[in-house]
């Protein structure tokens, strides 16, 4: 995934094969990895003469900020998928935290 | 009909004890008590409710509630004739239990699938971290801590996080979060959301969701502090608070409130002695009582 998304076009499982250099892996091991990427939904193929072309379906980042979103519960759905150690307060009641703070440390 | 009256009784003596339950202020002291103690209502009240309209339906066979419902499902004739009421009633109790057990079924599936797309992406995205092993790491600026549950459970810092704590803070949030994966507290969650999506305008399941959540947190913390400084927990939970300084998006206004940060904070910092011990058996004796009183009245029939 990580080659796939430092490469700005659409690559073949041949070439992904050829960067992943140093793990010595048989081209039909990265055809089914890339397969099932595609299968859920991660990549997304491209017909090239008789193979088949592989790019990301999303960014990297944009995955990230899906998991931050859901870490810090802002989907909207309180469901219990994840358990959190702490979220951050509405501004507005940051400040009895920020003066707690500042009191144990100061102790 | 004694069984359905006192099933009955036992519904509204469960949502005026859970009515009452959402103020109590034992609760901080003793916070496994009082989970144990909230399951117990939730779940008597459930079959307390189902059961006595299931209850009177089944009179006609004269036989008890279980057996009765046995009767109707081998389709016996009853001992006197069906009428409109009791008809009503068992179509009507059938539904309630049909409900509360679907919408806790579409509840785990929806909520497995969530974890498992999260896990996913986690594998393609997430770094190790010499630093922090056996966590995940997730690059963003941003600051969060959870635990992905499981039988395989992850647990999940962002960079950002990382930077905001200090090293023994970083400590007392991941011993906090293997409290978490520890004692499976998302099963304890659970049914609680699932009850929360079955009556979404109640304010005492909504409350209850509420208390529930701050009482997980509360046990995660009581079984952190065994193997970090409270202190430094506790610091880390108002770093945590003030560290977002994010405009709240609407329609997900939750139960993260300087209130709760604050009470957890206090918990740490200065512990309330626990709770005596013949308080604490005598609440998990209540709840032993309300799901023995559910469970047999609709075993035996009276």
């Amino acid at each position: 995934m990580d080659i796939l998304w430092a490469q700005s076009s659409p690559l073949t499982a041949r070439e992904v094969g050829r960067l992943i250099a140093e793990r010595d892996l048989a081209p039909t091991t990265v055809m089914t990895v890339l397969d099932r990427l595609t299968r859920k939904g991660f990549l997304k193929r491209i017909r090239d003469g008789r193979a088949w072309r592989y790019e990301p379906a999303e960014s990297r980042d944009s995955y990230i900020a899906e998991l931050m979103l859901e870490a810090l519960e802002m989907t909207g759905d309180r469901s219990a998928a994840l358990t959190r150690f702490a979220q951050a307060v509405p501004a507005s009641e940051a400040e009895i935290l920020r003066k707690a703070l500042t009191e144990l440390e100061d102790e | 009909m004694i069984t359905a009256t006192a099933l009955a009784a036992l519904a509204t003596a469960c949502a005026l004890g859970a009515w009452r339950f959402t103020s109590a202020c034992w609760t901080y002291r003793a916070p496994r008590v009082a989970i144990v103690l909230w399951q117990a209502l939730g779940l008597a009240w459930g079959l307390a409710t189902t059961g006595s309209m299931l209850a009177y339906a089944v009179q006609p066979y004269d036989r008890g509630l279980l057996h009765g419902l046995i009767a109707v499902a081998q389709g016996r004739e009853p001992v006197s004739p069906w009428d409109g009421p009791h008809l009503f009633a068992l179509v009507a109790g059938l539904t309630a239990l049909a409900v509360l057990v679907a919408v806790t079924l579409t509840a785990a599936a929806q909520t497995l699938r969530a974890r498992r797309r999260h896990r996913t992406l986690l594998a393609l995205i997430a770094r190790d971290d010499p630093f922090v092993p056996g966590v995940r790491v997730l690059d963003h600026p941003g600051a969060a801590a959870y635990c992905v549950p499981g039988l395989r459970s992850q647990v999940v810092i962002s960079a950002g996080a990382m930077e905001l704590l200090s090293d023994d803070e970083l400590t007392a949030v991941l011993a906090h979060e293997a409290a978490h994966v520890r004692e499976r507290h998302d099963l304890v969650l659970l049914p609680f959301g699932a009850l929360r999506r079955v009556l979404p305008w109640s304010k005492v399941v909504r409350d209850a969701q509420a208390q529930v959540e701050l009482l997980v947190e509360m046990a995660a913390d009581d079984r952190a502090r065994r193997y970090c400084s409270p202190r430094r927990l506790a610091t880390a939970l108002l770093r945590f608070g003030t560290a977002g300084a994010m405009p709240t998006p609407h329609g997900m206004l939750g139960s993260v409130t300087a209130a709760n940060v604050m009470a957890r904070v206090n918990r740490l910092v200065k512990p309330d002695p626990e709770l005596q011990p013949h308080f604490r058996y005598g609440y998990l004796g209540l709840s032993a009582a309300l799901l023995v009183s559910a469970a047999s009245l609709w075993v035996i029939p009276l």
